[in-house]
């Protein structure tokens, strides 16, 4: 019993020192992010005479408004575009028993082995062939595409759980297909939805690559762009630099906190039973 | 159901349509690019042949890249597949406190949400020399011989690199094996502590080899991830100092973003292609040839 005890305290304070690895560069971030330039390069570990929240209001309007709207634009509509295309292909795999959907589901599955750096370059050229490059589209587009994959396999096992009697009673109510899906499918789904989108956006809101190399303009640039420009456009301002950096990662974080149990419930329901 | 026999295959048709155009078409163009001299300002191609190809093996960076990308690959396989997992287990063992084990999770979860890019300015932050978070603790735990230039050093700077992406995916890979245990049935548990087995054994010998699958998706995205490896260095290093964190997606980049050199860079996209897929289809037969 007592071996027991001893051994419960040491692997609880185990978890205390890993979560303090992970929390003590972001304290120390956002320490420094609330001092003056001054103190910042006196010490960087000692506490600011008074916190100078102005940094944050300064990232803000330096230009991160900007970003972030850009940001809830395409996040927004490649979310909506996921959901939507995804869940429709994985409702068309599991529910009918239609003649090839195995084959289907391994080519769209295959999709996930692909890269965004392997697509780089002829997606670049497409774009700027049919005139997307330079819009918001040109990043929707390829992130609604690249993200059908891995929501279509996560669908796809919650789908197939779903039992059969309740399409059959629907049937005799006199449902279409299509009502079948958004009365009885979709609403059965929510937690899956609510999984899906959690690990969509996070991907989405975050990505540097396609929109580094096919947003151009200032005006069009998601925040990850927005940060590196950023960098350059404030030099030795390193606090509001740190504000922004902050700013930035603060959505994503806020909503998985509130979401966390529907998440992890979610991707349980879905994923493959041991 | 009766429905027309086309129905299924309208529901399938949009997603499908768009996988095609934008992720398999051009990755197909793309093994036809590596075979052509091509600019990003203008709309025509010549055939070369193979001499992108060989350009691209006589590079005399191509030795560092693989160092690099390989060095990437197997820390995160140990760090984040091997590490994360023994966390997810201790995390859901009787040991661990039932009131805290979910807010554990998801500090360690808290990293994987944070963009590259921020991710990648905070630890430049972190490893800068003078005001950094590192060299400050050490010299204000007297450790000054500890101190050093992190990024700026060739020698170590990829490590500071590869840290930097432990502390970030390492509790990804743990909430995905948590919801895996989650799912192994508890009648083989208690079955098998029936049988006697204690809890390090009914780990190894029992919830592991059910989490099989699982683990098993993480270890390919984790190999995957190392070799299209870019934001990381791009925002950290972007390649320096000299070439010494050099990595293959950052040479795909550079080559056809800056040298203009599309050919080249179609043949990096080819040659991350091939490497991800050997990798890939290895560990699948690995994990199948554990099968009875």
């Amino acid at each position: 019993m007592k071996k027991h005890t001893i051994l419960k305290i040491l692997l609880n304070a185990f978890f205390v020192i890993l979560a303090l690895i992970i929390l003590l560069p972001m304290a120390w971030m956002i320490l420094n992010s609330l001092k003056t330039n001054q103190e910042l390069f006196r010490d960087s570990l000692a506490l600011p005479a008074a916190p100078q929240f102005k940094n944050w209001i300064n990232a803000w309007n330096q230009g991160l408004y900007k970003y972030f709207g850009n940001s809830l634009i395409v996040s927004g509509s490649s979310l909506i575009g996921i959901l939507i295309f995804s869940s429709f292909l994985a409702y068309g795999l599991t529910r009918f028993k239609a003649k090839g959907s195995g084959i289907i589901f391994l080519v769209v599955l295959g999709g996930m082995a692909l890269s965004e750096q392997v697509a780089l370059v002829p997606l670049y050229k497409m774009l700027k062939a049919v005139h997307l490059y330079n819009t918001y589209w040109a990043v929707i587009l390829p992130y609604i595409a690249f993200r059908i994959p891995f929501t279509v396999f996560l669908m796809r096992s919650y789908f197939i759980s779903i039992p059969k009697e309740l399409e059959e009673a629907a049937v005799v109510d006199g449902y279409n297909s299509f009502q079948i899906f958004t009365k009885i499918i979709v609403p059965i789904s929510k937690p899956i939805f609510a999984s899906c989108a959690i690990v969509c956006l996070n991907h989405v809101w975050n990505e540097f690559l396609f929109a580094n190399v096919f947003l151009e303009s200032k005006k069009l640039m998601t925040i990850p762009i927005g940060l590196m420009t950023f960098k350059g456009d404030l030099r030795a301002d390193y606090v509001t630099m740190l504000a922004g950096i902050i700013i930035a990662s603060l959505p994503m974080i806020i909503l998985f906190l509130c979401m966390s149990k529907q998440f992890v419930r979610g991707l349980t329901a879905g994923a493959v039973k041991g | 159901m009766r429905t027309k026999k086309t129905t299924p295959y309208l529901y399938m048709l949009p997603g499908c349509a768009m996988v095609l155009v934008f992720v398999y078409i051009p990755v197909i163009a793309n093994c036809v690019y590596s075979f052509f001299r091509l600019s990003s300002y203008s709309a025509g191609m010549k055939f070369v042949g193979l001499d992108n190809y060989i350009r691209f093996f006589h590079n005399e960076s191509l030795g560092i890249m693989l160092r690099n990308n390989l060095l990437y690959c197997v820390i995160s396989l140990i760090v984040q597949v091997g590490f994360g997992t023994v966390i997810a287990l201790l995390l859901e063992s009787k040991l661990a406190s039932s009131r805290f084990r979910n807010a554990f999770r998801n500090i360690y979860y808290i990293p994987a949400l944070i963009s590259l890019t921020a991710v990648g300015l905070m630890f430049t932050f972190i490893y800068e020399p003078n005001l950094g978070l590192l060299n400050s603790a050490f010299k204000a735990l007297g450790l000054t011989s500890m101190t050093q230039s992190w990024l700026g050093d060739s020698k170590i700077a990829i490590y500071c690199i590869i840290a930097m992406s432990q502390w970030q995916y390492t509790g990804y890979i743990t909430l995905l094996m948590v919801v895996a245990f989650q799912n192994v049935s508890p009648d083989y548990i208690e079955a098998a502590s029936i049988d006697g087995a204690g809890p390090v054994r009914r780990a190894i010998s029992v919830v592991l080899p059910l989490a099989k699958e699982q683990l098993l998706v993480c270890s390919i995205i984790t190999v995957i991830g190392a070799f299209k490896l870019f934001t990381e260095v791009y925002s950290t290093t972007a390649g320096g100092p000299g070439n010494s964190t050099q990595v293959l997606g950052l040479f795909l980049y550079q080559n056809a973003f800056l040298h203009d050199d599309l050919g080249m860079a179609a043949v990096t996209g080819v040659f991350i292609f091939v490497i991800t897929m050997v990798l890939s289809v290895i560990q699948l037969k690995v994990s199948r040839s554990g099968e009875v």
